[in-house]
């Protein structure tokens, strides 16, 4: 048995003289006291990338600024797959009895720490060096390409993606850590200026600095605890151009492995972490998990399903459009907040009783897939 | 750039599409490698393609990433699914939609010939 038995995280946004190591260092201080932990209890250290911060070895870089000595230490890197694939190794490590409490930890000045210019480049280094990026394109563009194809399969609007803008705005509305608050409109979303059509500047996530950390351990402590029922990965591509089908990305086949691994079906889960890097994101995210179908996530929407008070509730922190997005921290936040829902923790956000949380992480140009089960025991 | 990409691009400055088939099983890549993704084998050969396709994603990018681009910017980007039986991305001409056939043509910008497709 593995249980996330700490969550913590710093306010999302604009972080000025904010570093990777110490935001990661203000995040882990916030887990361990979730935790009721030592440093010193820590055996297992698992950190993500920061793209300020491109070192060979992160994650001892940071056991020796955090002044931790685990008994086992990497980074991992799968684009923002890798906190949710982080959280799946540490339960391995767990559950092989190789450590008892791993400190799963990322963050990075991704917006404060460089020139916006250079963090659109390296993003859209995702793209191939010689088949791709030569062409101008840019992460959005990759996206919007894959949305243009949805779009021309299936009937989504322009107006269907802008939804999720606003719902998850109006989540982060009661989240004080969340890097974008002020609400929006559907209209506000059709009307922001175009990045890459036809996704416009409102579908897209914002660049943020911030840092979350989770514990995870072999014994759950306290009240409720938090288990970790079930993973699965998927990997089918890397690059946009390489994408076989629209409709089979791999987020199917990860949930899929990880609802088996759990024991349970979609009607057994009550809340949604999902991925939203951009509002097509999340909306093929549903769609092929099958959470709604083909062109129906919106109409699943509007009928008050994915709100806090919803039989599903979705990203209630206001996911990475809204909440904001740092990297691996960014969909880490989404693993945070789904754990303190599940614990009750989550104050004045706290969507009901909730038991059962699906968890979906995608890295690159939805090419890699990680899900999670988390489920409330006791 | 890498000797295969090399191989590409200098295709592209000479007005012509490269591609590459297995000649062990006859399969096609969609960029070029050192072995078949089908079967492994190194015996490959490159071939001129005819250049003409179907429109399968396109987006008009705004949103520069660097100073050279911004100076083109708006452009399209478009996949097109080859008539040989291959994907590849590649920039089009305004007003192309998904489904429509199209043919390629070559610009120079900063020091490549891209590959941009118009109706054919």
């Amino acid at each position: 048995m593995a249980y996330i038995t700490g969550v913590g995280d710093t306010a999302f946004g604009r972080l000025e003289g904010s570093t990777p190591l110490a935001l990661m260092a203000q995040a882990a201080n916030a887990a361990l006291a979730d935790a009721g932990l030592a440093r010193r209890a820590i055996d297992g250290l698992l950190c993500g990338y920061a793209t300020t911060l491109p070192h060979l070895m992160l994650s001892t870089v940071f056991a020796e600024h955090y002044g931790v000595q685990p008994q086992y230490a990497h980074a991992l890197q799968l684009g923002g797959a890798t906190g949710c694939a982080m959280v799946m190794l540490a339960r391995e490590l767990v559950d092989a009895g190789r450590c008892r409490e791993v400190l799963v930890v990322a963050g990075e000045n991704r917006l404060s720490g460089q020139q916006r210019d250079a963090a659109i480049q390296t993003l859209a280094q995702v793209g191939h060096p010689d088949y791709e990026v030569p062409f101008g394109a840019t992460i959005p563009a990759y996206y919007a390409l894959l949305a243009s194809r949805y779009m021309h399969e299936y009937p989504v609007s322009e107006a269907d993606l802008a939804e999720f803008a606003v719902l998850m705005r109006r989540h982060a509305g009661s989240h004080p850590g969340a890097h974008l608050q002020e609400a929006i409109t559907v209209t506000d979303v059709l009307a922001s200026r175009t990045i890459a059509a036809p996704l416009k500047l409102l579908d897209c996530c914002p660049i943020s600095d911030g840092a979350v950390a989770l514990v995870v351990s072999r014994e759950r402590r306290g009240g409720a605890g938090v288990r970790i029922a079930g993973a699965g990965q998927a990997h089918l591509h890397q690059h946009v151009s390489c994408i076989a089908n629209v409709s089979d990305l791999g987020a199917r086949r990860a949930a899929g492995l990880a609802m088996a691994e759990a024991g349970i079906g979609l009607a057994g889960i009550d809340y949604l972490g999902i991925y939203d890097s951009f509002t097509i994101t999340l909306l093929i995210l549903l769609e092929e998990i099958g959470i709604a179908a083909r062109g129906a996530a919106a109409a699943r929407l509007r009928s008050g399903d994915f709100g806090a008070s919803g039989k599903l509730a979705l990203n209630t922190h206001g996911g990475l459009l809204s909440y904001g997005h740092c990297g691996v921290a960014g969909g880490m936040a989404h693993l945070a907040e789904a754990q303190r829902q599940l614990a009750g923790k989550a104050g004045p956000r706290q969507a009901g009783a909730r038991h059962c949380a699906l968890v979906h992480g995608d890295g690159g140009v939805l090419s890699s897939h990680v899900s999670l089960i988390l489920s409330r025991d006791g | 750039m890498d000797k295969l990409a090399a191989l590409f691009w200098n295709g592209c400055a000479a007005g012509e599409l490269r591609y590459q088939r297995c000649g062990a099983c006859a399969a096609l890549q969609p960029y070029p490698r050192a072995y078949c993704l089908h079967c492994g084998a190194a015996d490959l050969e490159w071939l001129p393609g005819q250049g003409r396709g179907t429109l399968y994603a396109l987006t008009r990018v705004e949103r520069a990433p660097t100073d050279e681009f911004r100076a083109l910017a708006p452009y399209v980007i478009v996949l097109v699914d080859l008539d040989e039986g291959y994907r590849m991305m590649a920039h089009g001409v305004p007003g192309l939609a998904i489904g429509e056939r199209v043919r390629v043509g070559f610009f120079e910008h900063g020091g490549r010939h891209l590959p941009r497709f118009d109706k054919d």
